[in-house]
């Protein structure tokens, strides 16, 4: 019985075998003579334009149309219906008498904006990295049910945005879960956490974290499960101390998957909207409004809406994120030339 | 078997009827405050059986699709080829002159003439559609609280001061965080400013920088947020110009005393059921007014349909006296058609509070102050109401002082007409 089904399984793959030296005979022949026409770079460059197409219709053309429409003014949609404006836009966004205050600029949205997104950047960045650290090394450990925690801390992760703004919304209201418990356990007043200036803009912070932190975690246990053991023995028996394997091993060997790990972190961080806008909506005032919230307030939600200067404030924006991405294809060439060696 | 010609005929057709209009097709996009969403499909239902040869595809949406999504699709040149749409006035470039395809133009001019105005571009007598209801910006009160905590209800001609003020003594009395709510809207509190002596109408019909009247109300209103009186959480709840209404805490006896509008009868009716009292109490009033805002939704056909004559014969249909009549009754909608208006109308209802309530903004709408009137048809409204909400949330939120909100709301109105010429 084994044998036949051995046996079936050999005659199958042959067949599924011949069936794909075939058809690769079939692609072969216009390939060799596409080749001889193009030559070898000519190949590459064949091979690269499916990808290099949606490139340039998904990101590049946008792009460039994008910039265009950040050189004009008006509320039409059509840009041979929009007037030219040269750099206004640019203009307006950065017409300060002090920088540091957003009250004194034209547009003060966009800096109060910029601010917000600063401050989140630092603290959720840090926060983040601080968190998806400590949860690695607790699940890189011999604990009790390891895998079903694995799935717990990377669940977040699946889940739409809408649906984490929606959670934490309904812990978070006057009359949410939160005060519930509260009040069950101390009798305290119900207080609204996203209507308060600082409980509101923390709650963004921790929502974001507790909904990203399960991908970065996974990178950085990646990261832990590379490093040798025999480096951990060698240091036990010569009797060094936790926080100094931590420091003198774990650390400079996981900082690869660190750097990639703060870049990516930074880059999302930079672009937060979607559960934060379904959180709060940029409220209590604006003190969670961030960048793409602004963008595309001005660009489409608002009885204001001006395209124009959206579009120079993603233009901005999208600077930034250059910045970022560079940063983040340096260290990704970094980790990978240390891993050559 | 099937032969390959009727396959690919078969496929033809299938990938033809996903990307092309037919002939008979029209598309509505409709967006529900309430139950009006089942009264209308019921009514297309009926209108489908009678024009067999059309087909009426009703998109239910969000109020927030209609507001920020169909601006843009129209500008796009896509969009449904009806839509029902509050924000009238703004986009009217957009709308179809339905004359040519009535079937009666007097009839529309005779029982909705006096709203055409609202929905067409300055000068121009076009028939883009008709208004589904009318609104009235007003008061509920909570009849319950107040008479459990033993405070009389303010009566007619009572100041704005009066009510705020008997809803803190119910509040403090039945424990409860709120002692007044106003929706976070530039529309909402218009009526207010207008009583307290407001026009943003300036002498040239471009907006009029704030003056005293709506400065005033402002103010009072922040500080009533300030002091707890008024519900903060709903004001500071969003950013910019999101619209965020405070129904659901009156429906949840947390707010004494609650400024919305007409349009809440049948919401309140429906969820708020035997829990407690509820009375309609039309606008309080101001030094100069005791004015609502009048408003309400219109069905407008687009200028964009490949279908007008179609679309011609589902408004007419739907702006014909019976089926306008029905509409209203079923949803407990004020009706614009006058011929409607003139009748008896049923309200199918068996709630006493939900009828008296609709009595009582039937018998605001003859307190409405001129200037209120002006609004609905005035094209910079939206753009004013924007600002006003944008920039009284920042204060309320304390990001700005009352004397920063007023230069931002005159600079923010003043860059959005700019920037249209």
């Amino acid at each position: 019985m084994a044998d036949n089904r051995k046996g079936f399984r050999s005659t199958a793959g042959s067949l599924v075998l011949a069936a794909v030296e075939r058809i690769m005979g079939i692609i072969d022949i216009p390939l060799r003579g596409l080749q001889k026409v193009a030559g070898r770079t000519g190949m590459a460059a064949f091979f690269l334009l499916p990808n290099m197409a949606v490139f340039t219709i998904f990101v590049l053309i946008p792009f460039v149309i994008n910039f265009v429409y950040s050189m004009t003014g008006g509320a039409q949609i059509f840009l041979d219906q929009r007037r030219y404006v040269g750099l206004d836009q640019y203009r307006q966004i950065f017409s300060c008498t002090d920088y540091l205050d957003p009250n004194s600029c034209i547009q003060d949205g966009f800096w109060i904006a910029a601010g917000n997104t600063a401050w989140f950047v630092v603290i959720q960045v840090a926060l983040m990295i601080l968190v998806s650290l400590i949860t690695a090394i607790i699940l890189n450990r011999e604990i009790v049910g390891r895998s079903f925690w694995r799935a717990v801390f990377f669940f977040p992760v699946l889940l739409s945005p809408v649906v984490v703004g929606l959670i934490w919304r309904w812990i978070l209201d006057r009359q949410g879960l939160l005060n519930f418990i509260l009040y069950e356990a101390f009798g305290s007043e119900p207080f609204n956490w996203l209507t308060d200036r600082t409980t509101a803009f923390a709650a963004t912070i921790g929502v974001s974290v507790w909904a990203h932190m399960g991908f970065y975690t996974l990178i950085l246990l990646a990261g832990l499960q590379a490093i040798p053991k025999d480096l951990y023995e060698a240091a036990q028996m010569d009797g060094t101390s936790r926080s100094r394997v931590f420091r003198r091993i774990t650390l400079p060997l996981l900082m690869p998957n660190l750097v990639v790990v703060l870049v990516l972190a930074l880059i999302r961080a930079v672009q937060v909207f979607d559960e934060v806008f379904v959180l709060t909506h940029g409220g209590p005032g604006t003190s969670t409004m961030y960048l793409i919230q602004y963008i595309y307030e001005t660009g489409f939600a608002s009885e204001l809406r001006n395209p124009g200067l959206a579009a120079a404030a993603s233009i901005l924006m999208g600077a930034v994120l250059v910045v970022l991405t560079l940063m983040q294809m340096a260290a990704s060439r970094r980790k990978e030339k240390k891993g050559e060696r | 078997m099937m032969s390959s010609r009727t396959i690919l005929a078969a496929a033809g057709l299938v990938l033809f009827s996903t990307t092309a209009t037919w002939a008979g097709d029209v598309r509505i996009m409709w967006y529900s405050d309430g139950v009006e969403g089942e009264v209308f499909k019921d009514l297309i239902k009926r209108f489908e059986k009678e024009n067999p040869d059309i087909h009426v595809t009703v998109d239910e949406v969000a109020y927030s699709t209609i507001k920020e999504q169909l601006p843009v699709q129209l500008a796009a040149g896509h969009g449904p080829d009806i839509a029902r749409v509050t924000n009238l006035k703004s986009l009217s470039q957009y709308w179809l002159d339905l004359t040519p395809y009535l079937k009666d133009v007097d009839f529309w001019k005779k029982n909705y003439g006096d709203q055409l105005d609202w929905m067409r571009p300055d000068g121009s007598d076009i028939i883009p559609g008709f208004m589904t209801q009318i609104t009235l910006t007003g008061g509920f009160a909570n009849k319950t609280l107040f008479e459990q905590a033993g405070v009389p209800l303010p009566g007619e001609g009572a100041i704005w001061e009066d009510w705020v003020m008997a809803a803190k003594k119910v509040a403090d009395s039945q424990q409860i965080p709120y002692p007044f709510a106003i929706d976070r809207s530039g529309h909402r509190i218009t009526g207010p400013a207008i009583s307290y002596g407001a026009n943003y109408i300036g002498a040239d019909g471009t907006p009029a920088p704030l003056d005293d009247g709506a400065k005033k109300f402002i103010s009072d209103l922040v500080g009533w947020t300030k002091d707890g009186i008024a519900e903060k959480d709903v004001w500071v709840s969003a950013a910019g110009t999101t619209y965020r209404p405070a129904a659901d805490d009156f429906i949840n006896a947390q707010v004494a005393f609650y400024y919305a509008g007409s349009w809440q009868i049948p919401n309140f009716m429906t969820k708020i059921g035997d829990a407690f009292d509820w009375v309609a109490t039309g606008s309080p009033c101001g030094p100069a007014a005791c004015t609502g805002m009048p408003g309400g939704a219109g069905l407008v056909a687009m200028k964009a349909t490949k279908n007008p004559e179609d679309v011609a014969k589902v408004m007419d249909y739907l702006a014909s006296s019976p089926v306008a009549k029905e509409f209203s009754e079923r949803t407990l909608f004020l009706p614009a058609n006058k011929e409607v208006l003139a009748g008896d109308l049923d309200f199918k209802t068996d709630s006493q509070l939900a009828k008296d309530a609709l009595k009582i903004f039937v018998k605001a709408t003859s307190t409405t102050a001129p200037e209120a009137q002006e609004l609905p048809g005035w094209k910079w409204s939206d753009t004013y109401y924007g600002a006003l909400v944008s920039r009284v949330g920042q204060v309320m939120a304390g990001e700005l002082s009352l004397d920063e909100a007023y230069k931002r709301i005159d600079q923010d109105i003043a860059d959005k007409v700019k920037e249209a010429q």
